[in-house]
């Protein structure tokens, strides 16, 4: 080639990054790692490596230790010793360290950046200009956090030692995604980095430890999905925090179970582009581009289901296909691509393999003219139209560099299409009309929303699904609670043993006029029901006096209750103001009765009638509190560096199961299901096994209140039983389970269909009467799920 | 190294290029619709051209290859109030040759014609530069119409044109009046372009729609669509007087335009973005833009050209670095 020839063709011509610094760094370790233990590289226990290549020629490029359980061990056992002292060191200097992380990334920016593009296959253009760089900013946003933490998470404390697992799509951001918060926050962590790409997670702690991270801080095991296995399973692990497929993401919720682990998973997603006929159709035409074609397509929220709407559908079709004529794919150290190399063999015929059923199944299909390496993983970006909801490629998560298009007429239709999906990660609105545009963003199901955009992150804003895409956020103030807890559940102590059932005694008027029949029927959308099945249980004081019947409710009435909850769905878009005047009018309405609820709960605890009048108050002003809360308890507006806003804003979770303790049961009932109505949810309420009554009298407490009808659905019984009918429904979208650590075991282990967020007590018992413990945001951030609407703005 | 086997199988520059004679545009009616259904998005726009810097590049041969490309599209120019016929002399002379020749010959260009694609002066040096060029296929671009404000009266506008026309000028480079964009009269626009073409004849239109007064991408984008129907041969971003000159966004808007005008009439127009492009690594990235939104047509000069006075003397650095290794100073290349 010469210049005249180029002078020509005007072609691009090669544009290879140098890669010296990368392979010097691999040679020093003679291209074989152990783990990074206690601030050192530790060869692996049991000897054994895998191999890791090089996905742009198939080369080997090094040898990474296996862990296996002693492996694991001894990180858990180093993060386990220094997590005390890293709490003790303080905010401020865990701010410097973590600041220190950030300079540290900054000054190697490029030896990371070319280590990860060789490693994974990503463009240098990307790891370069956004992994990198967003790295760095995470590191740095939560010195922050770390900074300010004494203040701003006063009532919160660190959760101890983190598990976590990265995948490898994004090998160093999710590093830094995962490790920035929890290190912040003054826990100590465990790393687990996907066995494709782990180099630059060991060069990370390398580095970090000549940075002056303590030793045992910040440990790294590699390995295979066994070794992550471990990691999940080890005892000593207080939190596992997760980012991968939604398929692992269950099997950890379930193995996690009843351990006490928090957990946070980042699952897959299929996410919806939506195109409306007034947007800016060149620009989302690139939109597109960055999302799907952005590093290979292998991105959780890649918006890969493209929804156009049908008058320009054609016209976006063909500017979408002139777009992708100009599409390179190439080496991922060459500077003039779009698109480098897919991770691995496996991903490329999974890939394959997806879009050869797309076509069977009557998609047409246009890929890109761009030169394809001949040797390494590469896949050419890829359009399938002609898909319909039903398509397999249009439901099942492809993570390659596949979009398929479907068509829609109105903007309920675009929702509905876009809703349409067992996922909930993000969403991309274009249309260049204001009103319509914010319309539409709060009715997806989706963490983030971007508006004319797509694929911007920060870590001011948090990141994190809907539905099965997982639960918690990474970044933003609410990301830090992931790696917090309440400084006033620490000190929960287990549940007194329930004492046996009093014998019924006897308890005849005899030949006197006896009280009137009151049969405690279910509350189902509205209206007092009787059970399905026809059964009731006895209800009876502490000494054995029968007091009443409450109805025995089966897998069937959760079935109404939850149905009757979906219905109700426009409590969800009442006005805050609205809620608010319900919440205050049941604490009126409930003030009017406080003698018989008082009596109802002295009679079916035996506590003093003064208690019981206790309790009962207390539940009043808890109400109070709620109606309070409910047009306070707002989202935010974030400032990541763009011109424009991201607004986090709180939505209700949906439909909620909620079982109550027996201890308080009247007040433990009020202490869950207001914040959670407050927010907007529909709630399948469980009362106290034990003392249902205080509850089911409370239904015409709701009756008197203008609580509409499915709002809030009271069904008695026992409570594991019904427990696990609602863990196990798939259209119960969050689970909250008190009273007993077998219900709580049944609620996580049972969760996986759905993914379902839960809230349980893990058998410890709450003081019902404290606030800082029972009352306010402790619970309301559980009540609602926070979703980041990114708008960039100008004109 | 060069290599001059190469070299000759190869059709040279302006005259020879590869690319096909461009059909010129004949313009046609008025067609609102075309103008009110133009939606761009700003930090959309933005975003795209922030990335492609990134994205695309060039390197070595390649690179020395597309900045003596940018060279032959360069409307060299002067456009100040202390131009002389001398100052327009030395301008022309330096449009004739605008690379030393030992460094043109390293590359492999030896013998080679590489010139400007035009030179660029006010009506009253039209006739100087036509006799300092003749002999060579190099236009004379005369800015018209009231340049730079375009508020003199219109038929004394239709009169400047057809001036500089007799004196020889092949380009003309009109302002449009931006009151009619800020007012959204686009009849008027359109009214006063199709003036300005039929005073032109058979010399090119260049509109230049002085972007930075323009200041929305909205009002850019349907100036240009209005102008194109009107008849231009090339949109032009600015007269380099304004606040804001070129920039890749408003460029990105323009050239989204022209390719829908091709998709709807299947003419071709020309770009040109002006003022403020003043480094070799400005114009490549002006250069990638073209290529990748409208093709690899839209890199010579009968479809591109890059208005700019100081542009031409850091290409001549950087290509002596690539033959020598060495990084130049200005003072080793002859001024213009």
């Amino acid at each position: 080639m010469s210049v005249a020839h180029y002078y020509e063709t005007m072609d691009y011509g090669p544009a290879p990054e140098a890669d010296v610094e990368a392979r010097a760094w691999l040679k020093r370790h003679d291209a074989t790692f152990g783990h990074f233990i206690g601030g050192k590289f530790v060869a692996p226990h049991a000897g054994k490596y895998l191999t890791t290549i090089e996905p742009a020629t198939g080369k080997t490029l090094a040898k990474i230790a296996q862990g296996a359980a002693a492996d694991v061990e001894a990180a858990v056992s180093a993060a386990r010793s220094a997590q005390p002292l890293w709490a003790k060191l303080g905010g401020h200097g865990r701010a410097r360290h973590l600041y220190a992380l950030a300079r540290m990334l900054q000054r190697h920016a490029r030896l990371f950046a070319v280590l990860e593009a060789i490693d994974n296959g990503k463009p240098i253009r990307e790891t370069r200009d956004l992994d990198v760089p967003l790295a760095a900013r995470h590191f740095l946003y939560h010195a922050g956090w770390a900074q300010l933490q004494e203040r701003e998470f006063a009532d919160q404390v660190p959760i101890g030692v983190i598990g976590q697992i990265i995948p490898w799509n994004f090998p160093l951001l999710m590093l830094a995604w995962k490790i920035a918060p929890a290190l912040a926050a003054g826990n100590t962590v465990v790393l687990k980095p996907a066995e494709f790409t782990s180099l630059t997670a060991l060069l990370f702690a390398e580095l970090a430890a000549e940075a002056g991270l303590p030793p045992g801080v910040l440990n790294v095991v590699t390995g295979d999905g066994a070794t992550g296995a471990l990691l999940v399973e080890n005892p000593d692990v207080d939190k596992i925090a997760f980012t991968g497929s939604t398929e692992v993401g269950r099997s950890i919720r379930q193995s996690t179970a009843g351990s006490g682990k928090s957990l946070t998973l980042e699952l897959g997603g299929k996410s919806p582009f939506i195109v409306f006929d007034d947007a800016d159709i060149d620009g989302a035409v690139e939109g597109v581009v960055d999302a799907i074609w952005f590093n290979q397509g292998q991105v959780c929220c890649a918006g890969s289901r493209l929804l156009v709407q049908e008058g320009i559908a054609d016209t976006f079709r063909k500017r979408l296909i002139r777009r992708m004529e100009t599409l390179r794919v190439g080496p991922p150290l060459d500077k003039a691509i779009d698109m480098g190399a897919v991770v691995a063999p496996v991903q490329l015929e999974r890939i394959k393999s997806m879009v050869e059923t797309g076509v069977k199944e009557g998609a047409e299909i246009y890929q890109a003219p761009a030169a394809i390496p001949n040797e390494g993983c590469f896949y050419p970006p890829t359009f399938l139209w002609n898909v319909h909801p039903s398509s397999t490629v249009a439901i099942e998560e492809i993570f390659g560099p596949v979009l398929v298009a479907m068509t829609f007429r109105t903007p309920d239709e675009a929702v509905m299409l876009a809703n349409n999906t067992r996922y909930g990660l993000a969403a991309s609105v274009w249309s260049e009309t204001i009103g319509l545009a914010l319309d539409i963003a709060p009715k997806l199901q989706a963490g983030v929303v971007w508006v004319n955009a797509t694929n911007l992150f920060d870590a001011s804003v948090g990141f994190g699904g809907y539905r099965e895409s997982g639960f918690g956020r990474e970044g933003g103030r609410e990301g830090m609670y992931e790696y917090l807890k309440p400084k006033a559940w620490s000190t929960r102590k287990p549940r007194a043993k329930v004492s046996a059932m009093p014998a019924p005694s006897a308890d005849s008027a005899g030949f006197g006029v006896p009280s009137i029949d009151r049969t405690a029927k279910l509350f189902v959308g509205g209206k007092q029901v009787r059970p399905d099945a026809n059964y009731s249980r006895a209800v009876l004081s502490p000494k054995g006096r029968h007091l009443g019947e409450a109805g025995e409710g089966n897998r069937k009435d959760i079935r109404n209750a939850v149905a009757a909850a979906r219905s109700a769905e426009a409590w969800a878009r009442a006005t805050a103001h609205n809620r608010a005047q319900i919440l205050y009018y049941l604490a009126e309405n409930l003030s009017a009765r406080s003698d018989e609820f008082a009596r109802r709960i002295g009679d079916m605890t035996g506590m003093s009638i003064a208690k019981a009048r206790a309790e009962v108050d207390a539940s009043v002003e808890r109400l109070f509190s709620y109606g309070a809360w409910a047009d306070k308890f707002e989202g935010s507006i974030h400032a990541p560096p763009l011109r424009g806003v991201a607004l986090a804003m709180h939505e209700p979770i949906g439909v909620v199961g909620v079982a109550c303790p027996d201890e308080a049961p009247l007040l433990a009932f009020i202490s869950l299901v207001a914040p959670l109505i407050a927010m907007g949810n529909r709630v399948v309420a469980v009362p106290s096994e034990r003392h249902p009554l205080a509850a089911t009298d409370f239904y015409q407490v709701l009756e008197t209140s203008d609580v509409p009808a499915g709002v809030v659905n009271i069904v008695t019984g026992d409570r594991e039983g019904l427990v696990k009918v609602l863990a196990e429904h798939d259209d119960v979208d969050a689970l909250w389970a008190f009273g007993s650590q077998e219900a709580s075991l049944a609620a996580e282990r049972l969760s996986i269909g759905n993914l379902k967020r839960t809230l349980v007590d893990h058998g410890l018992a709450l003081d019902w009467y404290d606030k800082t413990a029972s009352e306010g945001p402790i619970l309301l951030r559980h009540a609602v799920q926070v979703k980041n609407i990114w708008i960039p703005y100008g004109d | 190294m060069p290599n001059p086997s190469a070299v000759q199988a190869q059709p040279h520059a302006r005259g020879e290029s590869h690319v096909h004679p461009v059909a010129r545009n004949s313009g046609r009616a008025l067609e609102m619709d075309w103008v009110d259904e133009i939606r761009i998005n700003l930090s959309a726009a933005e975003r795209r051209v922030a990335s492609l810097p990134g994205r695309r590049t060039v390197k070595k041969d390649a690179q020395a290859a597309w900045l003596l490309k940018a060279i032959t599209c360069i409307d060299l120019t002067t456009l100040n109030g202390d131009d002389t016929a001398e100052r327009v002399k030395r301008l022309c002379a330096k449009a004739r040759a605008p690379v030393r020749s030992d460094v043109l010959e390293a590359l492999g260009f030896a013998g080679r014609e590489l010139h400007t694609g035009a030179v660029c002066v006010y009506h009253r040096f039209v006739a100087t530069a036509v006799e300092a060029l003749d002999g060579y296929d190099i236009p004379v671009a005369a800015v018209s119409t009231g340049f730079p404000a375009g508020l003199v009266p219109h038929d004394l506008k239709l009169k400047e044109i057809e001036a500089s026309v007799r004196d020889g000028a092949q380009e003309i480079d009109i302002v449009i009046t931006r009151e009619h964009v800020l007012t959204a009269d686009w009849r008027a626009l359109y009214a006063e372009v199709k003036d300005f073409r039929a005073a032109c004849g058979d010399a090119h239109l260049k509109t230049i729609l002085a972007t930075g007064d323009l200041k929305t991408l909205r009002n850019v984008a349907k100036a240009s669509m209005v102008c194109m129907m009107a008849g231009a041969d090339f949109i032009k971003t600015s007269t380099g007087k304004e606040g804001v000159n070129a920039t890749l966004p408003v460029t990105l808007a323009m050239l989204r335009m022209i390719r829908s005008y091709q998709e709807r009439t299947g003419f071709k127009i020309g770009f040109k973005p002006a003022g403020g492009i003043s480094t070799a690594k400005d114009v490549l990235n002006y250069q990638f833009l073209m290529k990748e939104e409208l093709g690899r047509d839209w890199l010579e000069p009968d479809l591109f050209r890059i208005g700019a006075s100081s542009l031409l003397a850091d290409i001549e650095r950087q290509l002596e670095h690539h033959v020598t290794g060495r990084y130049s100073a200005f003072n080793r290349h002859p001024v213009g």
